[in-house]
């Protein structure tokens, strides 16, 4: 599997839905591509980057100015995609709503990786309502196959109808793979850009005209699903009609195969027509779609018709076989032979070695917490550290902090600090150190810097030096720009150094000006061990403290009175335990690690 | 008809177990078998040392990725614990192999909760299980991180895939330089249930 993809031009390849994006790209002539990472979409781009290099791929600082770059590209006549997860779409819906009236002059796709169930986010936002609310046409595919193919199907729909498409996936068609017939590359030319005011200066003037062209787009969009291949009628037993579309096709088709399906491919705006002759058809019909009642809604309030959707249908959660089954097939639900057993939950943690460990340890040794931000270090709220408290949206740590200074000065925000990683404050919290410095917060902001989108999988970003292909980019300099936002000491402090992270921690928090604390430890995932290497205790040191255990390192559990360290779990170049340990009952070997 | 000729096999275990590889392996030699194959995961948080479970199906025609409740012909843990927590899948009439091998979870770490006798528990519920000594084997080929071809290599046996597609799919998806360890671990795993 190490070739790349590029030189496979036909065949059956098992690919991820986000494997089966990128390839789609590749294939339909796709020429530029920007992205943040998000799961679950991140692996969008990381294919691109890693298979296809006839595609300019780049990882963008957020997710808006990647949809602003594509904007761009698209404005000089080249076929563009980026890739988001459902709430990077929030970031990016202000350029969206206007590039909607806009339109495209190469072609756009716009992926929205949704994560019903919640696996890696913090809302489960249904983003169809999202293609609603901005008026753009939307695809849902239901396997790989159709995740590629609905890459070249976008954009002829964008091209064709001079709109913005969103490609809608969710975690199971991103994450799922299934065969995928393959082709070669279809060149397409970069048509060159051309001023056209008219087009792209939305002054009330223009976009007045533009909304005009945006609601007969619609119009023209539904009749065209109407008799479009992707949005097809399943002819089956007349007694129940099943509207469907995305993953839940798949459950629906699993427990019920001899059902009449209406299976919509083209799901914004709705084919009328064709949703009016699935109706009269069949005696009755039912919804099974994941998330909001989007088509049950929109067809109930059309029709009139007396039709079951989220009434059978979980609206929280992602849905699966045994719910669909539940729902459609009632007669065919079976009990499993075995009962779910009470088990010891297994939450994520740290990763033995996490340089974030070190930053937490300290930060509740001083008795403080966070307000917290979205990555790896969310983990922080995890016992023993308990040391985050919020949590919103990408940057938000910062706001939050200063807001808690306003309503309650800075006794009342005691010893909490904004938690926020590199890549986070690059992609929306440097507004706020700014706000903080402008409007005089006297907070301690803590960026935890493990030079690393850690937790998508480990992607470059302005601050590590590379860019998405690995090559050297220029490195963002952290402590310059902070000073440039107004904070009035930038430290920067390795958090594995524990006597020195606290040292620094306390001081800049005891600090009654604006401060920044850089923590900055490769994520583990950047580090090859040249050889493995472990603690050892020594037993008769240990007096049983557990003070070891308050790093809640998963290498390290108590049993008989003792620590236990799990030599194959053991990070070779940590030695916080080591560190912490007051008697000198830890040892280990670091020489040459 | 739906349904009758699929093929179920859910794999557990903890964050960094190779589970994702396994379900590669798993799948590749369904696909060289000429069968439909759908597999699916979920990557990002729960990667971060919690539960892994990846869902592999395998047939003429695959509709839904995800196996339902109490259908999995095979479930294929890595870890003991997660084998106790992932029983509901398992089929009548399905399998189960466990490999010998414990993770604590951060809340038996930390004193909220304590290991269970996984073994107990399921000879208390008559479930059909084995034990795969897959640390001893791998530790023995002086490569821990092989657990999980052991693990596969005895899974091979069970799964209606002939032995030439699992070699290919095995060759096909390790990295070359670990591919003959990764081989003499699947041969162990094989022979402990062939």
């Amino acid at each position: 599997m190490s070739r790349s993809l590029n030189e496979v031009v036909s065949g059956t390849l098992f690919l991820s839905g986000n494997e089966a994006v990128a390839r789609g790209a590749w294939e339909s002539g796709v020429h530029f591509a920007a992205a943040y990472p998000g799961t679950p979409s991140t692996e969008i781009l990381e294919a691109v980057g890693k298979h296809y290099a006839e595609i300019d791929a780049q990882w963008a600082p957020n997710e808006k100015v990647g949809m602003e770059t594509i904007a761009g590209a698209s404005f000089a006549g080249a076929r563009v995609l980026t890739a988001m997860k459902h709430v990077g779409l929030n970031v990016a819906a202000d350029p969206l709503f206007t590039l909607s009236y806009i339109g495209a002059t190469g072609g756009i796709v716009v992926v929205s990786a949704d994560d019903p169930g919640m696996h890696s986010s913090q809302n489960e936002q249904d983003n169809r309502l999202m293609a609603k609310a901005s008026k753009v046409a939307m695809l849902e595919p239901s396997d790989s196959q159709e995740a590629k193919d609905m890459v070249g199907e976008a954009l002829s729909i964008s091209e064709r109808f001079d709109t913005p498409v969103l490609l809608r996936l969710t975690t199971r068609i991103s994450h799922s793979k299934s065969l995928v017939d393959v082709g070669p590359r279809e060149e397409v030319e970069v048509k060159g850009y051309q001023a056209d005011i008219r087009k792209r200066v939305p002054i009330p003037a223009h976009a007045r005209l533009m909304h005009s062209r945006v609601e007969k787009r619609l119009l023209e969009l539904s009749e065209f699903g109407a008799a479009y291949a992707y949005n097809r009628i399943e002819e089956g037993d007349s007694s129940l009609g099943i509207i469907t579309s995305g993953v839940s096709y798949q459950y629906a088709k699993e427990v019920y195969p001899e059902a009449s399906i209406l299976k919509l491919g083209l799901t914004n705006p709705l084919p009328w027509d064709l949703i009016e002759r699935f109706i009269s058809g069949v005696d009755e019909v039912r919804f099974v779609e994941e998330g909001d009642p989007f088509l049950e809604e929109q067809v109930r309030a059309r029709f009139l018709v007396d039709a079951q959707g989220k009434s059978r249908v979980p609206l929280e959660g992602e849905l699966n076989p045994e719910t669909v089954r539940e729902a459609i097939r009632p007669d065919t639900v079976r009990q499993p032979p075995f009962e779910k057993v009470k088990t010891p939950l297994r939450p994520p943690a740290l990763c033995p070695g996490c340089p974030h460990r070190g930053a937490f340890y300290a930060l509740s040794k001083l008795s403080g917490s966070s307000t917290g931000d979205i990555g790896c270090y969310t983990l922080g709220l995890m016992p023993p550290h308990n040391a985050l408290e919020t949590t919103i949206c990408m940057g938000a740590a910062i706001g939050v902090l200063s807001g808690i200074e306003k309503a309650v000065g800075r006794e009342g925000m005691g010893n909490l600090v904004a938690a926020i990683g590199e890549s986070t404050f690059v992609h929306s919290g440097i507004t706020g150190l700014v706000d903080m410095a402008y409007n005089g917060s006297t907070g301690t902001v803590m960026i935890m810097d493990n030079s690393m989108t850690a937790m998508t999988g480990g992607q470059e970003n302005p601050t590590t030096g590379k860019n998405l292909r690995g090559e050297p980019a220029p490195k963002l300099d952290l402590e310059a720009l902070c000073l440039a936002c107004g904070a009035k000491a930038v430290r920067v402090v390795d958090p594995h150094d524990l006597e020195e992270m606290e040292k620094v921690l306390r001081e800049e928090m005891e600090r009654e000006e604006l401060s920044v604390v850089i923590t900055r430890r490769p994520c583990i995932m950047t580090y090859r061990p040249s050889r493995p290497a472990y603690a050892e205790l020594d037993a008769d040191q240990c007096v049983g403290c557990r003070i070891c255990m308050n790093l809640g390192c998963p290498a390290i559990s108590f049993e008989d009175d003792l620590p236990s360290i799990d030599p194959m779990l053991c990070w070779p170049n940590c030695d916080l335990c080591v560190q912490v340990c007051p008697t000198g009952a830890l040892s280990k070997d670091m020489e040459g690690i | 008809m739906d349904g009758m000729e699929l093929t179920n096999v859910f794999i557990c275990g903890t964050g960094g177990q190779g589970i994702l590889l396994a379900s590669e392996v798993v799948s590749a030699a369904a696909q060289s078998a000429g069968l439909d194959v759908k597999k699916s995961e979920v990557h990002g948080m729960a990667q971060r040392g919690g539960s892994v479970t990846s869902h592999v199906r395998f047939g003429s025609k695959v509709y839904s990725p995800l196996i339902e409740l109490g259908r999995s012909d095979l479930v294929l843990s890595m870890e003991k614990l997660e084998a106790l927590r992932w029983l509901p899948y398992l089929a009548p009439g399905g399998r189960m192999l466990m490999s010998d091998i414990r993770i604590n979870p951060l809340t038996v770490n930390v004193g909220d909760a304590e290991y269970p006798d996984v073994e107990a528990a399921l000879n208390a519920r008559d479930v059909p299980y084995d034990v795969i000594p897959a640390y001893e084997i791998a530790r023995g080929l002086g490569n821990v991180r092989v657990v999980n071809t052991v693990m596969l290599g005895a899974a091979s046996v069970i799964l209606p895939l002939g032995p030439e597609y699992w070699k290919e799919a095995v060759e096909q998806r390790v990295p070359p330089k670990a591919l003959k360890v990764n081989m003499e671990a699947f041969e162990k795993g094989r022979s402990l249930l062939g």
